[in-house]
């Protein structure tokens, strides 16, 4: 009964042994359990394409009272499939004056940040890749290899609408990875380590409920991140025609659309982990720790939910709104949160009481910043017409 | 047995004198400014190999800090050197140092 | 030779083409993409002598930031597509000759010396903690870190007003 209740564990100890017991020395013991981890891990975010694709088209689709895609199979569920015949038989194209090896370069370099983001993340308390003294950091400084792929492909493209994205592509990154930043110091304030699964521990009370801020903020910043709508004007046909990818055809393009599926899962799973409790539910991991993998991959399907609630509500924002709205909003709001954090934690050392003033705090922040943006908002509708256009073109 | 320190001196050398070999004799700024970049990571390798190996013993964090401060004034440095190249460029048209010479005698 | 000194070796020799890769080429795209590959490989030497935090910090800051300024700088200011007529000055022989000499110098004195071959001691356990609190010690490197956030201020000023467009 113990081992089925501890089975991911007992599962990679049993085959350890059994490869020790064969004779292989213990460098080639670790090597084996290594890359065997790596391919578990490697299917698991390629798993993230199959399924997400078709979900995100059935419930956008269900959202805007129409069908969505129902041929392939009951239900349209096996969409990504035809997807990967339709773009495998495509022709590729690599355009003349272009520079060769960089166009070849850019599709290798942006599926790898969100391929390595999954080396961090917890499935349960022991089965985790490899549990980083500096996780979260880790997966920031990843994060940033991203805006590098983005930039060799805008590059190599030869074009210029290609180049004039890649300008816009590595603005809107830069721009939302300092909130992003700041609400992950936030939680490691709390937590008071940078390792994933020590913040999973750490939380008694789910972090979106002590600091409500810190992770709609997070949120927001990913999805930015992830070049998701309502901030995906990156990649918008009616403004750029898709962007930076413009001149890539076939598998290359297949590669930076699996790039964006899997950098979604990664990020649901990491808003999961840091805000959302991770593998906890109430106490079910101690009693039957078989399914923190089950409740994993719940919470990161409900917060990918979320996300395609977003995509299919708001209108797209335009691009000096969108630059605007990080550095002159979420950048100071998450700073002031980050303070806020900081005096909370010093005041009390109990778990609860840092929750409550927490929150309090927070409702208050929210409550204070919605006058203000209120206020601003009523002076600038109510100025005269020639003012307005000018406080909007700002 | 680990890594030994002589060998991370002299991957560090040998990375000071190509950046150096690249700071002074190419024309174009920019990879001047690479060159600089190269030199500054090679301090870098110095400084942590020598804290790994003798200073951890003592408890101190002297290497880490001196590192984390010359990543910073690096970046620094690298801001505004760009910046200057930026602004020289739309002033004369060019990047090349050698075409930069209204001082000279 | 044992693991870490394999993995040593194929670091350095990324490290080493990827700074020969930087000083040699012509195209200036990829001289960017060497150094890159060169910060890669040093931030493999940092986890290699296990100071973590500055590998993260490594490829954060220089591959991150630092290699996108460099290569928009370098969009920024290309007169024509092709590379420039030459890409060394006059006096390249001169700095290959001085550059091999300072390295034979710096090899003779670094191998006449008696290194230690193993750490002397382990890394303690809460690493983080110690490098934290040597940060803001007043006694240890508070000043220091001060400093650099001004200067980081300055130069943040600096840079957007010399770049300004008139």
């Amino acid at each position: 009964m113990d081992f089925i209740l501890n089975l991911w564990v007992e599962l990679g100890a049993w085959a350890q042994g059994l490869l020790n017991s064969w004779g292989v020395p213990e460098w080639g013991v670790n090597l084996i359990s290594d890359i065997v981890g790596a391919l578990i891990l490697l299917i698991i975010a390629v798993m993230a394409v199959i399924i997400f694709t078709p979900m995100e088209r059935k419930v956008i689709a269900r959202m805007q009272d129409r069908p969505g895609p129902n041929r392939v199979w009951p239900y349209g569920l096996l969409q990504a499939l035809a997807d990967a015949i339709k773009m495998l038989t495509k022709e590729d194209i690599v355009p003349r004056n272009s520079d060769r090896a960089l166009h070849m370069l850019a599709p290798l370099i942006v599926a790898i940040p969100a391929f390595l983001v999954f080396a961090v993340l917890p499935w349960g308390p022991q089965v985790i890749g490899k549990d980083l003294n500096v996780g979260v950091l880790f997966i920031v400084a990843v994060g940033s290899i991203h805006v590098l792929a983005v930039v060799i492909a805008g590059w190599g493209s030869n074009n210029k609408f290609g180049l004039l994205s890649t300008f816009r592509a590595v603005n809107q990154l830069l721009a939302y990875e300092i909130p992003m930043v700041l609400c992950i110091l936030t939680v490691v304030l709390f937590a008071k380590t940078m390792s994933t699964v020590g913040i999973v521990e750490a939380q008694t009370v789910p972090y979106f409920v002590v600091t409500p801020v810190a992770g709609m903020i997070f949120l927001i910043c990913a999805l930015a991140e992830a070049n998701r709508s309502p901030v995906d004007l990156l990649e918008a046909d009616s403004e750029m025609v898709a962007g930076y990818m413009v001149e890539y055809s076939g598998m290359k393009f297949a590669m930076f659309f699996i790039a964006e599926y899997v950098n979604i899962f990664a990020v649901a799973i990491l808003t999961s982990t840091l805000f959302l409790g991770g593998y906890k539910f109430f106490g079910l991991e101690a009693v039957a720790p078989i399914l923190t993998p089950v409740i994993v991959f719940v919470k990161a399907v409900f917060v990918v939910f979320c996300m395609l609630w977003f995509r299919a509500t708001f209108p797209r924002m335009r691009f000096d709104h969108l630059v605007g709205f990080a550095w002159k909003f979420l950048v100071p709001l998450a700073l002031v949160n980050l303070l806020l954090g900081a005096l909370v934690v010093k005041l009390t050392d109990n778990v609860w009481g840092q929750a409550g003033f927490m929150l309090l705090s927070n409702i208050i922040l929210i409550a204070i910043t919605g006058i203000l943006v209120n206020r601003i908002a009523r002076q600038l509708r109510e100025a005269p017409a020639i003012k307005r256009i000018a406080a909007v073109e700002r | 047995m680990q890594v030994p320190l002589s060998w991370y001196l002299v991957v560090a050398a040998a990375l000071f004198c190509i950046g150096l070999y690249g700071a002074l004799s190419r024309r174009n700024a920019i990879v001047i400014l690479m060159g600089v970049e190269l030199m500054l990571n090679s301090v870098n390798i110095n400084l942590l190999a020598f804290w790994r190996h003798l200073e951890v013993a003592g408890g101190t964090m002297t290497g880490q800090v001196f590192a984390i401060i010359v990543i910073t004034v690096a970046a620094a440095e690298a801001a505004v050197g760009l910046a200057l190249i930026i602004a020289v460029y739309r002033n004369r048209k060019t990047v090349d140092v050698e075409d930069v010479d209204l001082m000279k005698l | 030779m044992n693991f870490s000194q394999v993995v040593f070796i194929i670091l350095s020799a990324m490290a080493l083409i990827g700074a020969v890769g930087v000083v040699t080429n012509r195209n200036l795209f990829r001289a960017a993409l060497f150094l890159i590959l060169s910060f890669v490989g040093v931030a493999g030497f940092y986890i290699l002598l296990e100071a973590e935090f500055l590998a993260m910090v490594q490829l954060l800051v220089y591959v991150g930031a630092i290699s996108i300024l460099i290569i928009f700088a370098i969009m920024l200011s290309r007169r024509i597509m092709s590379s420039e007529f030459r890409a060394s000055n006059e006096q390249w022989l001169i700095a290959l000759v001085a550059a091999a000499i300072l390295l034979g110098v710096l090899l003779a004195i670094l191998l006449q010396v008696n290194w230690p071959t193993d750490p002397v001691a382990d890394i303690p356990d809460n690493l983080m903690v110690e490098l934290g609190k040597a940060l803001v010690a007043p006694d240890q490197f508070l000043l220091v870190f001060e400093v650099a956030s001004v200067l980081l201020l300055v130069a943040l000023v600096g840079a957007v007003i010399i770049a300004r467009e008139r």
